[in-house]
């Protein structure tokens, strides 16, 4: 019944937007093809996958390679190492970009604010391989960093190779390579900010620092929200690109995150369905996460994604 | 304007900008590092003589690293991506954003494909089922899956959409009536039109392919056929941690390969920091511009 319905709205959109329709042929085959026949190939992840048989051709096995997953040594690990990067960007990582754009809107010279900006910007477009190199060249024994931190009771041996600084090295790097980026999205919204709130905060006695606290943070503050949301929804998103070109066996027990270990079981070990189960535990983690976020923020600050 | 000249506001305005220079300077430093390192003798590099400056200059490591057939041969297989991927790339993200534009009300089912298209932001096949997918199109070492998979990326569809949008719906009407169709309304009104957008949007698409390595060892088996960044990963990987508490001689020998290393490292991120002044230029235009939702 509603799917005759569909289907006549379909006929008739069709007939009526013929050239549209023409014009999405390719896009339509690339989101069939490259979209969504991987969402259907997560069935996998349900039974036991064995290539000669196909997708559909191998047996089923139910929740299996989740109750696996789940009782393994490594799910505990896996889960709370990612939580553990997580919390400490959001609390690291999320304010330094807002900070950085207070500061720069506070300068008044327009050049030197231009050459901050593009100076800043700059990390964000270098590629993860290059960024690896400088941090593995860095913190190797004899490189500025590993120096650097041996005045602080280093013992100069590559700081790669010690589990408890690869969080840090990791964070860092982070905030290193997006702070400036990160920045824009703020400094757009402090640009957005009407100049006669300020002349009016001016008027009744307030001082720089109560200007920006009364004028500048709540003009910023439905981006900072919407940012937010994004980062709670993606609690469990850390990608594995960085991690897998940082980490080693010595580091595992804090550096492996949930994506890197689905890398490992399927690329590296070949449990094809067993790494796609654990993929499919993290996205559905991830947007039961993203969709609480939001309704918690419509909520409690009227701010929401949808 | 008022302008406050008070003892708290000056020292604020000096700290300010001494430590906005210091976190730009932090932003150059490594980049600035590397190039030394890389110009630098082996012995120098050991030594930890280098910082911003090269020590006993020398260009020995750059003439190794493009005397190397496999790192040249990676550099051309990623220069084949950036194009070949690139104009696919423009192409699909045009005919994507222009259907998604229209009102609902001209494009009834509008909602409906920006559902399909925004649904696999939230939900994706993840790791093993694409590279399943890939494969069974036999599409394995071939360029084919370097740009393929990736041939609409959803964040510069939504820039050039919301671009797309904000034209005046009367420049399309006007040339409806003029008989023009909507492949000829894109190509003659749109297109032009959009010209920033498009820039911006292509040299994210650039920068994106060059800087791309995951896909190269995911989808090629033979190492010939990994474009530049992957290539790279393989010697950066290579470091070996065997070497900590080495000999003095052994200590040299990896620690010249420092130099080279660094060297290939700067010639990867080169061609980023080349086209980085004109991406810098559009890109902030472009997102304010994209971002702002009628």
């Amino acid at each position: 019944m509603d799917k005759t319905a569909f289907g006549r709205r379909f006929v008739r959109d069709f007939l009526t937007n013929k050239y549209l329709y023409a014009m999405m042929i390719p896009v339509i085959a690339y989101y069939l093809i490259f979209q969504y026949t991987p969402m259907y190939g997560v069935l996998i992840a349900f039974k036991n996958y064995v290539p000669a048989k196909g997708i559909l051709g191998s047996p089923w096995v139910g929740l299996d390679h989740f109750q696996a997953f789940f009782d393994s040594y490594y799910f505990l690990r896996v889960l709370s190492n990612t939580i553990i990067i997580s919390v400490y960007s959001l609390l690291f990582e999320f304010p330094a970009p807002i900070i950085l754009a207070l500061m720069i809107n506070e300068v008044r010279s327009r050049r030197y604010k231009k050459f901050v900006q593009t100076v800043t910007y700059m990390p964000y477009f270098i590629s993860m391989i290059v960024i690896a190199g400088l941090i593995r060249d860095f913190t190797d024994s004899g490189g500025v960093i590993n120096t650097l931190y041996s005045y602080f009771g280093g013992d100069g041996t590559s700081m790669l190779q010690h589990a408890g600084l690869f969080r840090p090295i990791y964070i860092l790097s982070e905030i290193w390579q997006k702070i400036g980026w990160e920045s824009i999205i703020y400094l757009a919204a402090l640009m957005g900010i009407d100049q006669d709130q300020y002349e009016a905060a001016r008027i009744d006695g307030a001082g720089r620092l109560k200007q920006i606290w009364y004028v500048t943070l709540p003009g910023i503050l439905p981006t900072i929200v919407i940012l937010f949301i994004l980062r709670v929804g993606n609690l469990l998103n850390v990608g594995f690109e960085k991690i897998i070109l940082l980490y080693n066996p010595i580091t595992y027990e804090t550096a492996d995150v949930i994506s890197s270990f689905v890398y490992r079981k399927g690329l590296l070990e070949f449990n094809w369905s067993y790494s796609t189960s654990v993929g499919v535990f993290n996205s559905v983690i991830n947007l039961t996460l993203l969709v609480l976020a939001n309704w918690l923020s419509r909520k409690v600050t009227k701010n929401s994604l949808w | 304007m008022i302008t406050d000249r008070s003892l708290g506001r000056r020292v604020f305005i000096a700290g300010n900008f001494t430590f906005l220079f210091l976190i730009s300077f932090l932003c150059l430093m490594p980049i600035m590092h590397i190039l030394a390192i890389s110009f630098s003798s082996g012995a120098a590099a050991a030594a930890g003589k280098v910082s911003l400056w090269p020590v006993d200059f020398t260009t020995a490591a750059y003439d190794n690293v493009f005397g190397k057939p496999e790192y040249l041969r990676a550099f051309w297989v990623s220069i084949q991506r950036v194009l070949l991927g690139t104009a696919l790339s423009m192409a699909l993200m045009i005919v994507t954003a222009y259907p998604l534009s229209k009102d609902p009300r001209q494009f009834r089912l509008r909602t409906f494909y920006a559902w399909v298209f925004v649904f696999t932001i939230l939900f994706s096949g993840g790791l093993i089922p694409t590279y399943l997918t890939v494969k069974n199109l036999g599409m394995i070492d071939t360029l084919w899956a370097l740009v393929l998979p990736t041939a609409i990326p959803v964040f510069n569809v939504i820039l050039l959409l919301n671009f797309y949008r904000n034209l005046p719906k009367e420049l399309e009407e006007s040339s409806r009536i003029d008989g023009a169709g909507h492949f000829k309304t894109l190509w003659k009104i749109y297109v032009p039109l959009s010209l920033p957008a498009l820039a911006t949007t292509g040299l994210f698409t650039v920068v994106g392919h060059w800087n791309s390595w995951f896909d190269g060892m995911l989808y090629m088996n033979h190492t010939e056929n990994y474009p530049l960044q992957t290539f790279l990963q393989t010697v950066i990987i290579k470091m070996d941690f065997r070497f900590i508490k080495a000999e003095q001689a052994e200590l040299m020998v990896k620690l010249s390969d420092r130099t080279s290393r660094a060297a290939q490292i700067f010639v990867a991120a080169f061609p980023i920091l080349i086209v980085y002044p004109f991406l810098q230029r559009f890109f902030i235009k472009g997102i304010v511009m994209g971002s702002v939702k009628e």
